[in-house]
């Protein structure tokens, strides 16, 4: 075991770095989806599209800027504005026209809407964006390079990768906590997702609050697909296999748990790529061993509390 | 709740309207035979959706400005041509229904078969049940012709051998002291089929080189960053990709930005589809293949002016460049009309039936603005295959290949009869004295 | 629910339309014999929405009946043989997994068997020298009690065992849920713990169904592995076990019918659909599905028993 660690211990702090990058984004789109289920108790199948045309809409307007000899910077404000749009459009859209009308139905029925809007969406997707792949570098150039050591070597990171992801994602958790805990809608919200029909009762306007919570768990979707895009290319697609690890997350974590959220994230970020150091055939299946070695142990998930749940 | 009566009256309904509805969608159903038909229906199947769509829509946008052109001049054998789109992304069971409805209900003269090696695998047989000619327009997988036979089959292009092999024999010539190789390829079919083929010929051919790792990421994986980080850390000589689309626009973005590309040198054999996406982001000097020898700036074109017509064409109709799938849909079209010239020529200008038209293409000869491509018995197709080395000009806003290799299809083909895996272990190394030279451009 | 009269009518005329369709146009038979085999597994399903518990990963079974044939096939190309094998095998997987499963409830259970079948999923896609991946497994011509028939008699012979399988299986179902184990199911949904107070073991009643519903994804996908010859992992992908569901609710969870109308109805949906608009068939469906849910959320067989306001 020692020996075994001698040998790889530096690879092991490689894929350290690689797995918190990750992590990172896994986490921007599983808090938004556990918001919103927090509040909803609706399982969105539809936010990994919103993580998709936020990735989109995101490149869309980079390249935009870049097309018209903004400097590199004015792609970090594309990353903000895309996912802003993306919220503040089509969340109060989803959430007023589709889901509104399903609020207490059977829960198959709240999830299959959310499919439906998924397979809409996937299309309109491709009907704006067409099918080649798109991508934006800019903030990703702008931002360049870092050496980390390795032995006698150095192994060049992105800032982007290394700095911006992880920083975006911890001050969303801790954003996110403050929020919830110490400003009045935050605690309005956390009221609803611990007993709706007792915060209804004290005069609270819960449509308000499904609304809200949607439109900002709806921009979290969104922002995580534009801090992607960057990285990577928007191909058709991205936003069902985007998803279904969200899925993986909220379960894992416990329901409406943002600390869970990224406890999880980190878990599995950390796993796959020590996966993919050591043990390539395990990378896709990490997750799920996580989330159902967690749920062997707490059938609540990590952070979830059996009786009454907190945000 | 409702009343029985009411209930059972609905369900009346329900049952008369989906009786009627079916019935309305099984007519139709007319027998096929040697006349002269009002328009030539030919069926083709490609990726509409998902990620295999960034070849499947250039394809189906390069067929439609194709049967334009044909019409135009007449149609084939004076019949105007007429496609049935079919997606091939919800899956083989539901595509396998799909073939089916295209030969017996839209009475499809013949059928342009799948991109997918899965679509074409499931596809193929049918063709034999059906008796309906089947061109493989793009798929590239060796099993098809290699562990079966299928008569009324035929793939116009090349297939996974001889585009790995070529691509494998050029980098053994241009950096033959390499001693040591990675390889991430996507976790699918020909991500694997790939490697192994590469693996044979490589130890054929150059024993004794050390594969560092071996990684096959998630198909539709949409980052690679620790795979990077660790070539990046293992430093290999060479690094192998047969990645393709989105995906291989995400491992070049991100491995151009860590600078991987200065520490190894990469092998990409399908990388032409991906060049236009990438730009000038795609560095020099690396090894490219396009699946076949249909580069834009093929050095020495068989009809250059068919080239240029062709390239032209579709970029002023959808303002981009023809990517490979494009070519491949060329190469079925020119070989459709090959065939039913030689059948309708065979019969005294009479219409062929599905028989003669399938004796017609085996052993056919036609022409692409590239070479010509012949047929071979087993229903393979003997296409060239170009490799070089990535490049930027003023020509092209994206990298082509310079110093360019025109590898003889038969050349780097494995003969009838024989197993691919087989043949490659199989090969000396003086296949290499055989290769031609590179043509400085 | 339906009168039993209504129904057995509903059942007559759907075999008299289905085998009119077949005999009118072969490759509608196969269309049809594919949907009448989803259905199987979509009636599996319905016994677990009788209980209130969405399995969001039900296609795994399918694709374990599926892959069965495929695997013993070449060995036993016996039709008679691989389909009660291929039944068994899945409910050999069903009480395995349901074992496990059944401790869980709403969006954990929904989870767990979405994260199951993605791990599934992921090792068809990764044995690839065993799988063929991706590529899939080609199904060889199959003997039906000893004789190889041609394409056309094997094509009826399939569709026949389908239809025959579909009517037994939702004869069977009908039974079942009338029955007290099945009466227990419902009380899964309403109040587990009143059930328990009965002395009703929950657990169990939900471990029968889910083994039940197994059994019939398993015989299923063997219907459908035998119709077109080919399997892949695809079966198995998340998307697929969303279908089932999808094709559940658009048939209506209210009769034994439900599940095969809205199979019939989602293929030909989506062969029409991707007959006319072959790059926007998913919209279509997801449009489809969107108007079913809002606006008769009952189904095509129209009579669901609505519990709003459920917590």
């Amino acid at each position: 075991m020692g020996e075994w660690f001698a040998e790889n211990g530096l690879l092991l702090g490689l894929a350290g770095l690689d797995g918190l990058s990750y992590a990172a984004l896994v986490f921007m789109v599983a808090v938004g989806l556990n918001l919103v289920f927090g509040v909803l108790r609706i399982v969105n199948v539809a936010h990994g599209s919103l993580f998709a045309i936020g990735a989109y809409a995101a490149a869309s307007i980079g390249l935009f800027f870049a097309a018209r000899g903004l400097p590199p910077a004015a792609g970090f404000a594309a990353l903000l504005l895309g996912a802003a749009l993306v919220g503040g459009l089509l969340g109060p859209v989803i959430e007023r026209l589709v889901l509104r009308r399903v609020y207490g139905q059977e829960e198959v029925l709240q999830l299959l809407v959310t499919f439906a809007l998924f397979m809409i969406l996937e299309d309109v997707q491709k009907l704006v964006w067409g099918v080649q792949p798109v991508s934006q570098d800019a903030p990703l150039k702008a931002l360049g390079t870092v050496e980390v050591p390795f032995g006698d070597d150095t192994i060049p990171f992105t800032v982007y990768q290394l700095f911006v992801l992880p920083g975006v994602a911890l001050a969303t958790l801790i954003g996110l906590a403050w929020f919830l805990r110490r400003t009045l809608t935050g605690r309005v919200i956390v009221a609803v997702t611990t007993d709706k029909e007792a915060a209804t009762a004290m005069g609270i306007d819960a449509a308000k609050v499904t609304l809200l919570t949607f439109t900002f768990g709806a921009a979290l979707a969104a922002l995580g697909g534009a801090l992607a895009s960057p990285t990577t290319s928007l191909v058709p697609g991205i936003g069902a296999s985007t998803i279904v690890l969200s899925f993986a997350v909220v379960a894992t974590a416990g329901l409406g748990q943002i600390e869970g959220a990224a406890l999880t994230s980190l878990l599995i970020g950390l796993g796959r790529s020590a996966a993919v150091y050591f043990a390539p055939e395990l990378e896709v299946v990490v997750p799920y061993l996580i989330m159902v070695a967690v749920l062997l142990v707490r059938p609540q998930g990590l952070f979830g509390v059996v009786e009454t749940r907190r945000v | 709740m409702s009343q029985p009566f009411d209930v059972s009256r609905r369900a009346a309904v329900l049952g008369a309207a989906a009786s009627g509805a079916l019935l309305w969608a099984g007519q139709g159903a007319r027998a096929q035979s040697g006349q002269k038909p009002s328009e030539l229906r030919v069926g083709i199947t490609t990726f509409l959706s998902g990620p295999a769509s960034v070849f499947g829509v250039p394809a189906r946008q390069a067929a439609e400005l194709l049967i334009e052109g044909i019409n135009r001049n007449g149609g084939i054998g004076g019949v105007p041509v007429r496609a049935f789109f079919v997606d091939e992304g919800p899956g083989a069971d539901h595509l396998v229904g799909e073939y089916r409805r295209l030969v017996q209900n839209e009475q499809v003269h013949v059928v342009f078969a799948s991109i997918s090696s899965g679509s074409c695998l499931a596809c193929t047989p049918l063709s034999t049940e059906l008796r309906k000619t089947t061109i493989l327009w793009d798929c590239g997988t060796q099993r098809i012709f290699e562990e079966a036979k299928h008569p009324y089959a035929f793939r116009t292009q090349g297939y996974g051998t001889p585009e790995i092999l070529a691509p494998l024999l050029y980098l053994l010539k241009t950096k033959p002291d390499f001693r040591t190789l990675a390889v991430i390829n996507q976790d699918y079919a020909w991500g694997r089929d790939s490697w192994e083929l590469w693996k044979a010929g490589m130890d054929a051919l150059k024993p004794g080189v050390r594969v560092v790792a071996e990684m096959f990421p998630r198909f539709n994986s949409t980052d690679f960053s620790t795979e990077i980080t660790r070539m990046l850390a293992l430093r290999p000589d060479v690094i192998l990709s047969t990645s393709w689309g989105g995906e291989l626009v995400t491992l070049v973005r991100q491995a151009a930005e860590r600078r991987l590309f200065e520490r190894s040198t990469f092998v990409l054999p399908v990388a032409e589809a991906s060049m236009q996406p990438l730009g000038r982001t795609m560095p020099a000097g690396h090894i490219i293949g396009a699946r076949g020898d249909h580069w834009n700036n093929h050095p020495r074109p068989k009809d250059p002016d068919a080239l240029k017509r062709f390239v032209d064409g579709y970029r002023q109709r959808f303002n981009e460049y023809p990517i490979y799938p494009c070519h491949h849909m060329a190469q079925a079209f020119s070989a459709l009309q090959a065939a039913y010239a030689k059948a309708i020529q065979a019969k005294n200008d009479g219409w062929p039936n599905d028989q003669e038209l399938a004796d017609a293409f085996r052993g056919l000869s036609f022409d692409s603005p590239t070479s010509t491509i012949t047929l071979r018995e087993d229903g393979q197709g003997l296409e060239d295959q170009l490799v070089g080395l990535s490049s930027h000009g003023d020509r092209f806003p994206f990298a082509v290949p310079r110093d360019m290799v025109i590898f003889p299809a038969a050349m780097v083909s494995t003969p009838v009869g024989q197993k691919s895996v087989d043949w490659l272990k199989s090969l000396k190394t003086d296949i290499l004295e055989k290769v031609p030279a590179p043509i400085a451009s | 629910m339906m009168s039993r009269r209504a129904e057995a009518l509903l059942a007559l005329l759907l075999v008299a339309a289905l085998v009119l369709a077949a005999w009118a146009a072969p490759w509608l038979r196969f269309v049809l014999t594919v949907a009448l085999a989803r259905g199987l597994a979509v009636l599996g399903i319905l016994l677990l929405l009788r209980a209130g518990q969405v399995s969001f990963g039900h296609a795994m079974f399918l694709a374990a009946g599926a892959y069965t044939v495929a695997f013993a096939a070449p060995a036993v190309p016996e039709t008679l043989l691989l389909l009660p094998a291929a039944a068994l095998l899945s409910g050999l997987s069903g009480l395995l997994i349901g074992l496990f499963v059944v401790r869980y409830r709403d969006i954990f259970f929904g989870m767990l068997n979405l994260a199951l079948s993605m791990v599934f999923y992921s090792v068809l896609e990764k044995f690839y020298s065993i799988t063929k991946g991706t590529d899939g497994i080609r199904v060889p011509p199959l003997t039906v009690a000893g004789v190889e028939p041609g394409p056309e008699v094997q094509g009826w012979i399939m569709f026949g065992l389908a239809l025959g399988l579909a009517l037994a299986c939702a004869v069977g179902v009908r039974a079942y849920l009338a029955s007290p184990m099945g009466q227990a199911l419902a009380g899964i949904k309403t109040r587990e713990t009143r059930l328990e107070f009965l002395g009703v073991p929950a657990r169990r009643v939900l471990l029968f169904a889910y083994v039940l519903s197994a059994a019939m994804g398993g015989a299923s996908g063997a219907l459908i592995a035998m119709t077109s010859r080919h399997v892949t992992p695809q079966l198995a992908y998340w998307t697929s076990s969303g279908e089932l569901i999808f094709i559940g609710i658009l048939g209506g969870a209210g009769s034994a019918l439900g599940p095969f109308l809205g199979a019939l109805a989602f293929e030909l949906v989506r062969v029409y659909a991707a007959a006319a608009v072959a790059d926007a068939w998913q919209m279509i469906l997801g449009a489809v599905l969107l108007a079913v849910i809002l606006f008769a959320p009952g189904g095509l067989v129209g009579i669901l028993s609505k519990r709003r306001g459920r917590a």
